[in-house]
């Protein structure tokens, strides 16, 4: 930083801007107070020459990654009134280089979703199209990033919550390997699935995020102790005989035309960098939403059941004993998606039920790992389209509920097998929506998401230039 | 239909929510759609293929058991819609 922009300017900027995009409502609430004294703060260090690695860089963080002495709400009634005493391991290690947190972004009801429609607080709108949904869950996040309301974001992802709605608003977003980055302080959904990661303009900026967030957490006991690479290191390394596999269940009946267009112009700028491109299977694709669903329901059926009318901010009112308030409490707090996943997944966790569905799911999930184990010794990385379609309508989907679930077909196999993805915008459709690359690396090689994502991003800048 | 009204009913009972009765018609129905859909994965057999409940395979983390600082009661418990001396109050459970 030359001095010629103070973090305070820069902070009244995006906070202006945040005034500017209300209508898109990507936000739940801004941190302005809180923002401009950590400006000033890092303003001082910057001068004394200590001031951290992200010093300036303003960050929205998702309504269900709690930060101390803040309300976190995972976008539902259930949490309201609900403030954090502690603050998630990632706040911590960003704000301890300098990151400003400048709000906290709308989301789906819990992470629930794959539009931003079930939110307490209304959808989110897309920047690109505001009849249009930005994907969700991170919907909120991916909006403030790309209507310049912040210059990155946090969300998570369980099953393309950071990276379809990436897809859908044009930006960057990015899920590591799971136990790569500690949840500690992440809202729990889908507890072998969730990860949180970062969402950004460009792909050296998540490089820069993903650097400062990973690494092992003692107090989660799911993060790893793999080393962390100097992640920014891979921006800019050329991809002369990379070999990028292309799993052909990815492009087959459901991928919209123009998505396909823009990949496959994709694919042949590459080829022209030097990349070599090899054809895969994933034999067991068409199986995965199915296991997704059935063990990411199981496991929020569990994970929810924490919310009791007793401990999290809010009870509803006149109950007479135990079981109302419990009963009361959470029909008013839970939103219909959240109820229905909720029963899903006491049902499949149920009495009789449990080998026929949850176990058997377990068994697809070894499948579809060893899908992947297969074609990674074939391939160093693979690039699919993040979604089949660009972003759809707000009001589309919202009443079908397996259609929804269809949007995420590309994703979610990804969170199923732990593997580390990016989605990179690489083109858009003749409405001028963007469209989504996505590139999946093999477990703790997000250098070669940084690598190979950079050059995507490249090509399709020199292509709208 | 495989899934029938009776059975909203028992799973709302365990996750301990309510539903009008148009709403368990809706959610039967919902349900219904999903589970028949989930049924695919029977077309794959998995006679001898392990589980994968930890991607990582990872087992047993463990950490020495020493003290460290923790959060105080009267911040654990200020989220609390109800309390009293230094417990999360509820109605009563038997009467």
């Amino acid at each position: 930083m030359r001095g010629e922009w103070s973090c305070v300017d820069l902070t009244e900027t995006y906070l202006s801007n945040i005034d500017k995009g209300a209508h898109l409502n990507a936000f739940v609430f801004s941190m302005a107070d809180r923002a401009r004294a950590r400006a000033a703060e890092i303003d001082g260090r910057i001068k004394t020459g200590d001031a951290g690695k992200l010093a300036g860089l303003t960050l929205a963080v998702k309504d269900n990654i709690v930060i101390k002495g803040e309300r976190a709400g995972c976008a539902s009634a259930i949490l309201d009134g609900y403030v954090s005493p502690y603050s998630a391991t990632v706040i911590e290690k960003l704000e301890a280089e300098d990151a400003i947190i400048i709000g906290r972004t709308n989301m789906d009801e819990f992470a629930m979703g794959s539009s931003n429609e079930n939110s307490c607080h209304g959808p989110v709108k897309n920047p690109n199209d505001p009849t249009s949904v930005t994907g969700g869950s991170s919907g909120g996040s991916c909006a403030a990033v790309s209507a310049g309301m912040a210059l990155a974001a946090l969300g998570s992802d369980t099953g393309g919550s950071i990276r379809q709605p990436a897809s859908f608003c044009g930006v960057v977003g990015l899920k590591p390997t799971y136990g790569r980055v500690s949840r500690y302080g992440l809202v729990a959904f889908a507890s072998s699935f969730d990860q949180i990661g970062p969402i950004t303009q460009n792909v050296a900026d998540a490089a820069l995020l993903l650097e400062v967030m990973c690494g092992l957490d003692l107090k989660d006991s799911t993060s790893s102790p793999e080393s962390v690479p100097d992640f920014t290191n891979s921006v800019g390394r050329d991809i002369q005989g990379l070999r990028i596999g292309l799993p052909s269940e990815y492009f087959g009946e459901g991928l919209n035309n123009e998505v396909r267009q823009a990949i496959d112009n994709t694919i042949d700028i590459l080829k022209q960098r030097g990349a070599a491109i090899v054809e895969v299977s994933l034999p067991h694709t068409d199986y995965a939403i199915a296991a997704y669903y059935v063990l990411t329901t199981a496991e929020a059926s569990s994970n929810l059941s924490r919310y009791d009318g007793a401990r999290y901010g809010f009870r509803a009112a006149d109950v007479s004993d135990l079981d109302e308030m419990y009963i009361n409490s959470r029909n008013q707090g839970f939103g219909e998606e959240v109820k229905r996943r909720i029963m899903l997944g006491t049902y499949v966790l149920s009495a009789g039920y449990y080998d026929a569905y949850y176990r058997k799911a377990q068994q697809v999930r070894t499948l579809i790992k060893r899908d992947f184990a297969a074609a990674f010794e074939r391939c160093d990385c693979l690039l699919t389209p993040t979604a089949p379609t660009t972003a759809f309508k707000i009001g589309e989907k919202i009443d079908d509920p397996l259609t929804m679930y269809l949007s995420d077909i590309y994703t979610v196999s990804i969170n199923l097998a732990g593997l580390p993805a990016i989605s990179v915008p690489c083109g858009s459709d003749e409405n001028g929506l963007p469209v989504g690359a996505q590139i999946v690396g093999n477990y703790f090689d997000e250098e070669m998401l940084i690598r190979l994502g950079h050059q995507v991003h490249c090509q399709a800048g020199e292509k709208s230039a | 239909m495989r899934i029938k009204v009776e059975d909203i009913e028992k799973m709302a009972r365990l996750a301990r929510l309510s539903f009008t009765d148009e709403e368990k018609q809706n959610l039967a129905s919902h349900l219904d759609t999903i589970v028949s859909y989930v049924e695919k994965l029977d077309e794959l057999d998995t006679t001898d293929v392990q589980p994968t409940y930890h991607v990582l395979d990872m087992q047993n983390v463990l950490r020495d058991d020493v003290v460290e600082p923790s959060l105080h009661p009267d911040e654990v418990l200020r989220n609390a819609p109800n309390k009293k001396n230094g417990y999360f109050s509820v109605p009563k459970v038997i009467g």
